[in-house]
């Protein structure tokens, strides 16, 4: 392999010198034998795949089990009826996330730059045009012209009173319980069976639950392996060992299964309980390994700048040690978040009918036979955008609250 | 303290500021929160399984298991007991991590090195297939190739011949293998043999070229004849038999891979090899650069700078995590019963559906997972061992 330095160690800029693209192609792709090789290779083979693809895509594929399901695919045999409900709780994410957008971004000159507006336009134009969600087009624009508008009012408001971004937090946490009670019903709502809750509703919903769930266990299970006291360290490391040793499907399938042999006789948890109950333990044992190496990376002299200031341990982690730790370890973080969200395909496995789950059902369905590639295809895209945008967000908190300029 | 004799409030007082009581306190409640807890579920498990009047046993294991197995290194029938039928599964587990741990390294660290590529489109593609294949669950990849790539592959009647040499049909793959089992185990051991004793070679004469200037002629010798002996054994010694295409579909000879095998080693060896290609990408770009423009210097061109300068650095920062890459491998395995590869957890749960013995199957699982991870992390750790900074 012909290889040169990583240019991220170069700590003066490139130059840029403009080339032509024969130039360029030169330079980039036919610089010695080898590479002209490769090059030639590689346009064959892949220019090869990507035609079988694309004439595949355009012939022989049948799309129509895409919009056909589309309701299916989003929130499995959720009742029809009910279905103002979802768009109210997507009323209530939109509006949130307009907000904090808005919130968060109140020092920038202008909100609505070009490349936003151009993504603005692009997700309207697909909303418009794309089959499966065509006929919800009507819904979906407003929802778009929400998040946009809370944004401005959020930026506003954010401007005006600075500590509305503390409150943010709450409002996301109790948007959690309305999201339960706008899915489950009860409290004046008709109550939706768990076994109706299905599709990217239910794979959001356990997901969600899972992270937060995992978050204080893991942050608990790391300051205990990392304690000075024996029994807690050994508690702690005992438990995230023998967790990170099984694999997520036994846990999961084991916990469906042995969870109410725990419980007194009798109680038996919901299904969707115990699948967030086993992916939160299973989650929480990763996490804490994340949050350990962030606090290792923490120097031991703010512990001790802490302790000279008179702080007792409680104080120096809460206040010196920990913000630090969580910082340095965001990326670890939200990659495990990200795992959490891809292992929620494994609750198909287990029984329970999530975007996997549906896909697996709908695959079922006799009209439907052989369209393996359609679906999971498009299952694919789903996943990888959701995975893709927290990453993406990932890398911004990280620069945000990055402060050795 | 003792000094007062205001009674015993002060001396509680001084007891409550001291920190070493604070310390002492603290582990025992802890430790009596988690007894309670463990005792509390442990006396529910036991109360319901004595309710379902199953004592915690192992002797279901000698008991006949009566389902078979579609396929398996050791002969097994189905009236084999539940201990063999284990074994079965944890036989075709090992399979799919050797094979997934081979492939995994060669695919991980050629797709790592890729992304330094001066090649535009070797970069490009690096990065593509990093962002893509780590953003989608495995198990929707499992399903993808099992369904969809090997599912679609012509009848045994049309099957694809690739160079006369493998057949592809919706049944398997077929590739060249030893005329017998005895004979590939003996040529996967002279492999085996063979790397750690070129390793140790190699060793031997850099400690003897450095430490007193000989070219360390003997070594070179002793790793030549080490290759053509392993050569020999492994052209010659393991008598090859090639699949042939029978007239009218199927295929005699060869080693037959069940697409269930192939279709979990795909998805599990494209998957992880994603990860292992950044973080052979970390490793490379934590080699400062005044390594490269040193190596450069001394006119190495750009691939013996990458082998014989940054890539032996940047190990030392590669084998650690690449331990838990090896472990996911490991654990991931498990996900191979979703498309019906008769691996150890698969097995488990037909052993657990049979016998309604939950718990006990948990146990077995766990301990048998926990020590495969204990192997690789040993493995890795003495190798991790040789390559780290040796500070005299």
């Amino acid at each position: 392999m012909t290889s040169v330095t990583p240019d991220s160690f170069s700590s003066a800029p490139p130059d840029v010198v403009a080339l032509g693209p024969v130039a360029w192609a030169k330079k980039n792709l036919f610089s010695d034998w080898f590479n002209s090789l490769l090059t030639v290779v590689i346009v064959a083979v892949f220019g090869w795949g990507l035609l079988r693809l694309v004439t595949w895509a355009f012939t022989t594929a049948q799309w129509q089990v895409i919009p056909n399901n589309f309701g299916l695919f989003m929130t499995g045999t959720f009742p029809a009826r009910l279905y103002p409900r979802i768009w109210a709780l997507l009323a209530v994410i939109c509006g949130l996330a307009g907000v904090s957008w808005g919130v968060l971004g109140r020092n920038v000159s202008r909100l609505f730059s070009r490349n936003v507006l151009i993504g603005l336009a692009a997700v309207c134009a697909f909303i418009v045009l794309f089959p499966p969600t065509r006929p919800s087009a009507l819904k979906l624009l407003p929802m778009v012209a929400l998040v946009a508008g809370a944004a401005a009012a959020g930026r506003q408001v954010g401007r005006k009173f600075p500590a509305v971004g503390k409150l943010l937090s709450l409002a996301w946490f109790l948007s959690y319980f309305v999201a339960l009670w706008l899915i489950g019903g009860g409290l004046g709502l008709t109550r939706v069976s768990t076994n109706d809750w299905g599709g990217l509703l239910l794979t959001l919903f356990t997901a969600v639950s899972g992270i937060v769930l995992c978050f204080p266990l893991g942050l608990l299970l790391a300051l205990g392996r990392r304690s000075a006291l024996p029994v807690v360290r050994w508690l702690s490391t005992a438990y995230i060992e023998l967790v990170r040793g099984v694999p997520l499907v036994a846990l999961l399938f084991m916990g469906q299964v042995m969870i109410p042999l725990f419980l007194p006789l009798g109680s038996r948890p919901d299904r969707i309980l115990r699948a967030i109950i086993a992916l939160a333990l299973f989650s929480a044992a990763y996490l804490a390994e994340n949050v350990r190496a962030g606090l290792q990376a923490v120097p031991r002299g703010q512990n001790e700048a802490a302790a000279s200031l008179g702080l007792n341990t409680p104080m120096t982690l809460g206040f010196i040690v920990l913000p630090q730790a969580l910082k340095i370890a965001i990326p670890a973080i939200v990659g495990q978040f990200i795992s959490l969200f891809q292992d929620t395909t494994l609750l198909s496995i287990v029984g329970l009918a999530e975007l996997l789950g549906i896909g697996k059902s709908i695959l079922a369905n006799p009209a439907y036979l052989g369209r393996y590639a359609e679906v999971y295809l498009f299952l694919a895209v789903i996943y990888w955008l959701f995975c893709y945008a927290m990453s993406l967000g990932s890398r911004k908190i990280e620069e945000k609250l990055n402060t050795d300029h | 303290m003792a000094h007062d004799s205001g009674g015993k409030s002060f001396e509680l007082k001084a007891v409550l500021r001291d920190e070493r009581f604070w310390k002492i306190a603290f582990q025992v409640i802890t430790l009596i929160v988690v007894l309670v807890l463990l005792s509390f579920f442990l006396g529910n498990l036991n109360r319901n399984l004595l309710q379902q009047g199953r004592a915690f046993s192992f002797s279901f294991l000698r008991n006949q298991a009566g389902f078979s197995i579609g396929e398996s290194l050791i002969r097994y029938r189905p009236n084999d007991p539940y201990w063999r039928a284990l074994m079965v599964g944890l036989g075709n587990t090992l399979t799919l991590v050797a094979g997934g741990i081979a492939l995994t390294t060669v695919l991980g660290v050629v797709a790592g090195v890729a992304s330094f590529s001066k090649n535009w489109l070797v970069h490009k593609l690096s990065r593509l297939y990093v962002g893509l294949v780590r953003n989608i669950p495995l198990l929707l990849q499992l399903f993808f190739w099992y369904f969809a790539i090997y599912g679609t592959l012509p009848r045994p009647a049309d099957q694809i011949s690739v160079l006369g040499l493998a057949f592809l049909n919706n049944r398997g793959v077929y590739i060249p293998w030893a005329g017998s089992a005895v004979l590939a185990m003996l040529g996967i051991g002279a492999t085996v043999g063979a790397v750690i004793a070129a390793l140790w070679l190699w060793q031997w004469r850099t400690k003897i070229r450095i430490e007193t200037g000989v070219g360390g002629q003997a070594q070179t010798i002793a790793l030549a004849v080490l290759g053509l002996a392993w050569l020999a054994i492994v052209t010659v010694g393991m008598n090859w038999t090639i699949p042939e295409g029978i007239e009218g579909g199927g295929v005699a000879g060869g080693l037959r891979l069940s697409r269930e095998y192939v279709a979990a080693l795909t998805a599990l060896v494209f998957y992880t090899s994603a990860f292992v290609a950044e973080i052979v990408r970390a490793g490379i770009q934590s080699v400062s650069k005044g390594q490269w423009e040193a190596a450069r210097t001394l006119g190495l061109n750009a691939g013996m700078v990458m082998r014989l300068v940054v890539f032996p650095q940047a190990m030392r920062v590669i084998i650690p995590p690449m331990n838990s890459e090896y472990m996911n491998l490991t654990k991931n395995t498990s996900l191979a019963f979703a498309i019906a590869f008769p691996e150890m957890y698969s097995v488990a749960t037909t052993t657990y559906n049979q016998t309604g013995r939950p718990v006990e199957v948990f146990v077995v699982l766990m301990a048998t997972y926990l020590i495969l991870c204990l192997l690789i992390t040993l493995v890795m750790n003495q190798l991790n061992r040789t390559v780290q900074f040796k500070e005299r």
